[in-house]
């Protein structure tokens, strides 16, 4: 079992962010001597009339006040969906895993939204189950999908281990997330493999979409990868055989 | 009651690509254009911070038409129910001023000789019983001589970088701007290609090489191979897009007017001749009533074909008996990516796949269209072999060997090794039309107004599952050359799935030397309407191996030609119909 290994490298993911904000402010030139006070820290990066010296915001720890739940209401879902996400991308020798990237606050930001409310989804019925090519076919939307889906892992944890999901041991969960995405498990108006590769697709986003949506925390998911973010330009680069590795930027520093 | 609005000599509906040349064309001829767009106005400034993949990417497709208000349904075969393709990431059509020119990956191909005259040229050197029972292939009604002057045209406009190519068809004069440039991986298949006796070249791209001035002035910019071009707006106006070419030329006249959130529900005619097209005003709900003295169909080939059908105008096909014209052929190109193609690993090297422009890459054309002697194969055209590198966005680049589980630890450690370590060849495919694969309008689904969505009947038959398992070993044979060490050749697949995902669908209102056997002229004029212009790949009778841009830009351009025809004469039909030739 992992899990307090993970709690342990979130925390490091919490150290290596600091330092890395430090050396942004570093290296954007911001750092020019004055005073700041705590908590402003998130509020620096793009603020030109900001006017801290580094040794200032070294101690400090930003707090992050968009680490909050909007669509989960219960605090048991949001366990469960985390600990999902972590199995689907764990924590490992090449970088952070889903929870330390900030995968389940993505996530439940975007249930949230357009992309929760199946906004620009065509909903309009009949609803027929059709030939496998006719594609999804569900009067759900993804939100409704995810609690579902969601309160099917406890049951299925429940009654095939006898705890909660994330009381049981890695293998376990591994088990039960397999039987999601075989497509054995009965939900109502969806497949649970379909809610399944919806998990993939979100663990994924939220590991590696720029993180102005809450994911890929420090770009860690971006590093892992050995991608750079948005650069304006390769045309000096492209030509050459080697590989050229750049630490990435995003689009909070992009322009 | 609508709205009635003062006439004016052109109205187009939609304004992208050919929409876009429509307006430029006319506009600086000195006729009166107004262009009616069902989206917002794009500029340079709306492509700002546009380098977001899950926004822009497959995912979420920002630039791409909601479904909620409408979409198509879906089936492989006659006897099923289609249904509603519901999600966006199955079908992506541009919105917004630009539309597809503006999402587009920029690869900017020619059909060939062969694809105008495919029957002929087919039932020559083959006889006819090459054609199989079925296939509705027919001659284009212009030969590739005709409109070679207007793919010129479109290429001087667009500013497209690119090299002869030996095996390819004369060409009137060079490309505009010279090729992209080479990388890594395009000389790696360059120097495969050469080995294996074939012809390759550099592909031919609207993201372009230098900064190039087209004849109307319009500046395009030299690209800076930043990767974010398909479903992205270039923010450097370094991709060729109609919102920084054909559209500032029409505004620049003084005789052009866009219209934003109109969407244009029906066509108008009286006596057998269009009188204009009703709108609504999607912000308001107000209808109006345009009136033209042309009418230009320029939106996509789906909405082309259903406003046709809602319409009412032509005969619509039918599948049982082949009758009819609106409708007909309709052929798609979406599958190409997957089904016929090679995915090759590298233990030791890496690539910078995260740099690119989506038209930077190679391709050899020695197996396409009548390339090769096709009378040992049981099929009939071919494909191109390709090899780009457009930018590989981190959330869509997983890259693991086959058999490798989809999530979890051994999931990660090879998705994050492979991610720089992977290289894809495949195979554009032409495609054929048939009998049974076709547009009408589906019998339960509605827009958000009542009016019925349009269906789409087509499947993979025969001809594509032996030209795709034929390109596939080409892409392997390809893939090994270049030196992978795990080489996966592309699954086949059995049946089209209901997912249309890059803007190549064509047919439904095909041109032809015949109203018997088309829609319209090769002007792109109704054989039944002669103010009627439908313009765009909703025109091509079959669709060719490469993207279908190039040849839709041609297209408008010779519309372009036949609209100025038709309102400086005394109107009327264009061309001459020929007597139907005997189509199988």
């Amino acid at each position: 079992m992992d899990k307090n290994n993970s709690e342990k490298q979130t925390t490091q993911s919490n150290q290596k962010e600091e330092i890395s904000r430090r050396n942004f402010i570093k290296k954007a030139g911001l750092v020019t001597g004055g005073i700041i006070g705590s908590g402003l820290i998130g509020g620096i990066i793009g603020n030109q009339w900001w006017t801290g010296t580094e040794n200032d915001v070294v101690n400090e720890t930003a707090p992050d006040f968009s680490e909050a739940r909007v669509f989960f209401n219960r605090r048991e879902d949001f366990s469960v969906l985390s600990w999902t996400t972590e199995r689907i991308l764990p924590e490992d020798d090449n970088g952070p895993g889903a929870i330390a990237l900030g995968v389940p606050y993505f996530i439940d930001k975007q249930l949230a939204g357009a992309w929760g409310n199946n906004t620009d989804e065509y909903m309009k019925g009949p609803f027929i189950e059709g030939e496998d090519t006719q594609g999804f076919q569900s009067a759900l939307n993804r939100g409704e999908i995810f609690i579902q889906g969601i309160r099917k892992i406890t049951e299925v944890s429940k009654n095939e281990f006898g705890d909660s999901f994330e009381e049981l041991d890695e293998e376990q969960q591994i088990e039960v997330l397999t039987m999601f995405e075989n497509g054995e498990i009965e939900l109502q108006g969806v497949g649970s493999d379909t809610f399944f590769n919806m998990l993939i697709q979100g663990t994924l986003e939220g590991a590696y979409s720029d993180p102005l949506y809450g994911g890929n925390r420090n770009m860690d998911g971006w590093r892992m990868k050995e991608y750079p973010g948005p650069q304006s330009s390769y045309i000096n680069v492209i030509e050459k055989e080697e590989f050229n590795f750049m630490d990435p930027i995003s689009l909070s520093n992009y322009n | 009651m609508p709205k009635v609005l003062k006439k004016v000599d052109v109205v187009t509906v939609g304004v992208g690509w050919t929409g876009g040349i429509i307006a430029a064309e006319l506009s600086k001829a000195g006729y009166q254009v107004v262009g009616l767009e069902r989206g917002k106005e794009e500029t340079l400034e709306d492509y700002n911070q546009m380098k977001d993949e899950l926004k822009y990417g497959h995912s979420r497709n920002e630039m791409m038409n909601s479904l909620s208000d409408d979409t198509l349904t879906f089936r492989n075969t006659l006897d099923s129910q289609a249904l509603p393709i519901r999600e966006p990431e199955n079908l992506r059509i541009g919105t917004n001023t630009g539309g597809g020119g503006s999402h587009w990956a920029a690869q900017c191909h020619r059909y060939l000789p062969y694809d105008y005259e495919i029957f002929s040229q087919t039932v020559e050197r083959y006889g006819k019983e090459k054609i199989p029972e079925g296939m509705t292939i027919q001659d284009w009604g212009i030969t590739y001589d005709e409109i070679e002057p207007y793919y010129d045209k479109f290429e001087k406009m667009a500013g497209i970088s690119g090299e002869q190519d030996p095996m390819g068809p004369e060409r009137s004069s060079p490309f505009p701007t010279p090729p992209m440039k080479e990388v890594p991986a395009t000389r790696l298949f360059k120097e495969a290609a050469k080995n294996l006796g074939y012809h390759p070249i550099s592909l031919p791209s609207a993201s372009i090489s230098e900064t190039y001035e087209n004849p109307d002035g319009q500046t395009i910019y030299g690209c800076q191979y930043c990767s974010f071009c398909y479903s992205h707006g270039c923010e450097f106006g370094a991709k060729s897009d109609p919102v920084i070419t054909v559209i500032p030329t029409a505004k620049n006249t003084g005789n052009f007017e866009l219209r934003t959130d109109a969407n244009v529900t029906r066509i108008l005619y009286e006596g057998g001749q269009a009188t204009g097209v009703l709108y609504t005003d999607t912000r308001t709900g107000q209808e109006f009533e345009q009136p033209a003295d042309v009418v230009a169909l320029t939106s996509y080939t789906f909405n082309n074909v259903r406003l046709l059908l809602l319409s009412e105008i032509g005969t619509p096909y039918n599948p049982e008996t082949g009758e009819g014209v609106i409708g007909k052929n309709f052929c798609d190109h979406h599958a190409a990516d997957g089904a016929s193609a090679a995915r090759g690993f590298f233990n030791d090297r890496k690539f910078n796949l995260h740099m690119g422009a989506g038209g930077l890459g190679a391709i050899f054309t020695d197996y396409v269209g009548d390339n090769f002697d096709h009378s040992e194969v049981d099929f009939i055209h071919g494909g191109i072999c390709r090899i780009t590198q457009g930018g590989a966005g981190p959330i869509s680049n997983n890259p693991v060997p086959r058999g490798t589980p989809r999530w979890g630890s051994e999931f990660k450690e090879k998705s994050l090794y492979y991610a720089n370590r992977v290289l894809n060849v495949n195979f554009m495919f032409a495609v054929m039309p048939w009998k049974h694969h076709y547009l009408d309008l589906d019998p339960t689904y509605t827009d958000s107004t009542g009016d019925p969505l349009l269906r789409v009947t087509f499947d993979f038959e025969e001809q594509d599952h032996n030209l795709l398992s034929f390109g596939r070993d080409i892409c392997v044979e390809m893939m090994e050359e270049m030196g992978a060490d795990i080489v996966e050749p592309s699954e086949d697949i059995e049946h089209v799935k209901a997912s249309f995902t890059f803007q190549h669908s064509s047919g439904g209102a095909i041109m032809g030397e015949s109203p018997d056997t088309s829609a319209v002229n090769n002007y792109s004029q109704m054989w039944d309407m002669d103010n009627l212009f439908v313009i765009g790949a909703s025109a091509f009778p079959h669709f060719g191996a490469p993207n279908p841009t190039g040849t839709a830009g041609a297209l408008a351009y010779r519309a372009a030609e036949g609209i100025d025809k038709y309102l400086s004469n005394d109107g009327g039909q264009l061309v001459r119909a020929k007597e139907s030739k005997k189509y199988i």
